[in-house]
């Protein structure tokens, strides 16, 4: 199992060293030699013209086989409505379905959700629904046990849901009970045509690498993916489908945990994720106060208020608004980076938005490289003349 | 009390460097760390401890190496820590490393609180928590921002969702993932310097564990990565020109061409 070297067919080249992504491998004395963190991806495999490396593939079992037909959605809701991501994952879904020849279902837990109906329009063969006033609130139990006892009797062979607070924190157990592999925040899923397998592919390494992973065994495969990564369709009214309403067994369906009580912490009238525009600081801010020229952009122009990292860190808005690798990743038609130098962590976030405007006071920040408008300038200058500009008309 | 906190050691990858020739990693100059969401855990196990008395048991699934991480978290507040290493435990998935961690963390027997960080900054999937508190068989909550109180077998916390904190109870024992707004971690002491330097370190491998070889690393794995590659940039934006006011006018003007924005 794993990676062997043959030091005997080594000549010492050096031609694999620069095929690692990781850069783990090193010549010592003429020979090679792998350091610890290798995801066997085979790359240097590969670059060796002397069959010196050699990656031992698993024992793999065969094919989980045709049992586990289908591909399913997970469809959040809250409050009884359904998020964003469920129709975006549902585009994706019904690509992959039609790929592959098989049916898109959508599995959808909640309470007083009207929406089924909606989610055939957008491409669902079938959706499951299970309505039940408990389970109207996010509880994680709830949802892990309701899932696996769907997926076990109706065997699927993809699942995805959306990579929301609430789907990285139930789907791994979901995936952990079924004993299948699960890839987080996937950027991009496709049908490998060979194969009929799922390639998963997500950043890695803050962004800094992008990794293609198979779940080649197991079933079902299993992906969350963030909010706005894949785009919503378009509906259509007259496509058919069926509703499933599925029993919510209050005796096999528990919850340890219990949800106390909620707190709302989002100060703006807009929600980031929702926004059409968002307005967003970074660093370059200085601190909390000046935020407030920040809001007075956002007020003009119908905006949500965004934030990258430091501004988060130094307390000076809440956690609520932070856009990036370990915040929220929109997707808005405009996005206004004030301040903010690009770290990839942060670029994570929002390189995906229609349009991206950057008002940098530094020539060489990496928001430059993905912005679509760039302003050389101080924020201070420029971000009051775009308030005067735009209120004058 | 019983707290154990689960951490890895990662290369400390906020400054990583792309060599422009090879198009690779450069790792010249980049150290292991703790992971920094780890050193959040690890503080609020060491203040449950002081709280509520206990003891706080480090563990960590890696090389050889990652016995420098444990180290450092004696130095700063963990009273025992445990390596889990063997060459069978590499190339592990989420999957096959909660089940490495499971296994060791039946094998303390005594546990009330486990705690993860969210995710690590190298892998960045957040999935090791969920998935051990399933192979454990015990309740979950993620993304926890402040333990509020632990009585009678239960704890009651505050967690971060999307637009705002849910409070939540479980029962013990329970796992739980922290973010980084929980707390703000210690320094180490000359004491717990000292305590680092001259600390014993088992290492259980996966004799010791008695795990299924199957079950572990590579081979315990369902995912496979099988291409890794760098994310391409295409860059064809426009530097506005002019001075300060031809800037923002032409800027509105563009946005307003591409009807972004409304207006004359």
């Amino acid at each position: 199992m794993g990676i062997q070297i043959d030091l005997d067919k080594c000549v010492g080249c050096g031609e694999c060293l620069s095929s690692c992504p990781f850069g783990l491998l090193e010549i010592i004395a003429e020979k090679v030699y792998l350091r610890e963190g290798c995801t066997f991806c085979g790359a240097c495999q590969e670059a060796c013209d002397y069959q010196a490396i050699l990656i031992e593939a698993a024992a793999e079992a065969p094919a989980a086989g045709d049992s586990y037909r289908g591909v399913w959605v997970f469809a959040e809701q809250r409050n009884g409505k359904l998020k964003s991501v469920a129709y975006e994952l549902l585009s994706r879904g019904r690509q992959l379905a039609d790929t592959l020849g098989t049916e898109l279902c959508v599995i959808c837990f909640g309470h007083g959700i009207n929406e089924a109906q909606q989610l055939i329009a957008y491409g669902a063969d079938k959706v499951y629904l299970m309505d039940a006033p408990a389970l109207s609130s996010n509880q994680d139990d709830l949802y892990t046990k309701g899932l696996v006892e769907l997926i076990e009797k109706y065997k699927p062979e993809i699942v995805i849901a959306g990579a929301t607070s609430l789907g990285r924190s139930f789907i791994p157990r979901v995936a952990a009970i079924l004993k299948t592999g699960l890839t987080a925040d996937c950027t991009g899923l496709e049908i490998d045509p060979e194969t009929g397998l799922l390639l998963q592919t997500r950043p890695t390494f803050g962004g800094n690498i992008m990794a293609t992973i198979i779940c080649q065994t197991k079933r079902p495969q299993m992906s969350t993916v963030r909010p706005r990564v894949f785009k919503k369709g378009t509906p259509d009214g007259r496509r058919k489908g069926q509703v499933i309403r599925v029993d919510f067994n209050k005796q096999r369906i528990t919850s340890r945990t219990k949800l106390l009580s909620f707190i709302d912490d989002i100060i703006e009238a807009v929600k980031l994720e929702d926004a059409n525009i968002i307005v967003s600081g970074g660093r370059g801010v200085g601190k909390a106060e000046n935020f407030q020229l920040l809001e007075e952009l956002a007020g003009v122009m119908g905006a949500a208020l965004g934030s990258s990292r430091p501004p988060v860190d130094d307390g000076w808005v809440p956690y609520s608004h932070q856009v990036g690798q370990t915040g929220k990743t929109v997707c808005p038609k405009l996005y206004i980076a004030c301040g903010i130098s690009g770290a990839v962590q942060h670029l994570a976030g929002m390189q995906t938005s229609d349009t991206i405007v950057a008002i940098n006071n530094d020539p060489d920040a990496p928001i430059f490289e993905v912005a679509s408008y760039g302003i050389v300038g101080d924020l201070f200058k420029v971000v009051p003349m775009l308030i005067k500009k735009l209120k004058n008309d | 009390m019983n707290i154990v906190v689960c951490l890895k050691q990662v290369p400390g990858t906020t400054k990583v460097n792309i060599d422009p020739q090879t198009n690779t990693l450069v790792r010249q100059g980049i150290k292991n760390i703790v992971n920094p969401f780890d050193t959040y855990a690890l503080e609020e196990g060491v203040r449950i401890k002081e709280r509520y008395e206990g003891k706080v048991t480090a563990i960590s699934m890696g090389p050889p190496q990652a016995e420098e991480a444990l180290r450092e978290v004696i130095s700063t507040g963990a009273d025992e820590a445990i390596l889990l290493s063997d060459s069978a435990f590499a190339g592990a998935d989420t999957l096959a490393t909660s089940h490495t961690l499971a296994r060791a963390i039946n094998k303390l027997k005594q546990y009330d609180i486990i705690i993860c960080g969210r995710q690590t900054i190298d892998g960045d999937t957040g999935q090791v928590g969920p998935e051990l508190a399933e192979m454990l068989g015990i309740p979950f909550v993620a993304y926890v921002s402040k333990i509020e109180e632990i009585d009678n077998g239960y704890m009651r916390v505050k967690r971060m969702v999307e637009d705002g904190h849910e409070v939540i109870e479980t029962p013990l024992p329970t796992v739980i993932t922290v973010v980084k707004e929980i707390n703000v971690p210690r320094l180490p002491s000359l004491r717990g310097l000292a305590k680092a330097r001259s600390a014993v370190i088992p290492i259980w491998t996966a004799q010791e564990l008695g795990v299924d070889k199957n079950m572990v690393g590579l081979s315990g794995s369902a995912t496979r990565v099988i291409r890794v590659f760098f994310p391409q940039r295409v860059h064809h934006g426009e530097i506005l020109q002019g001075d300060l006011e031809s800037q923002a006018n032409s800027l509105i003007d563009k946005l307003r061409e591409a009807k972004i924005i409304s207006g004359s």
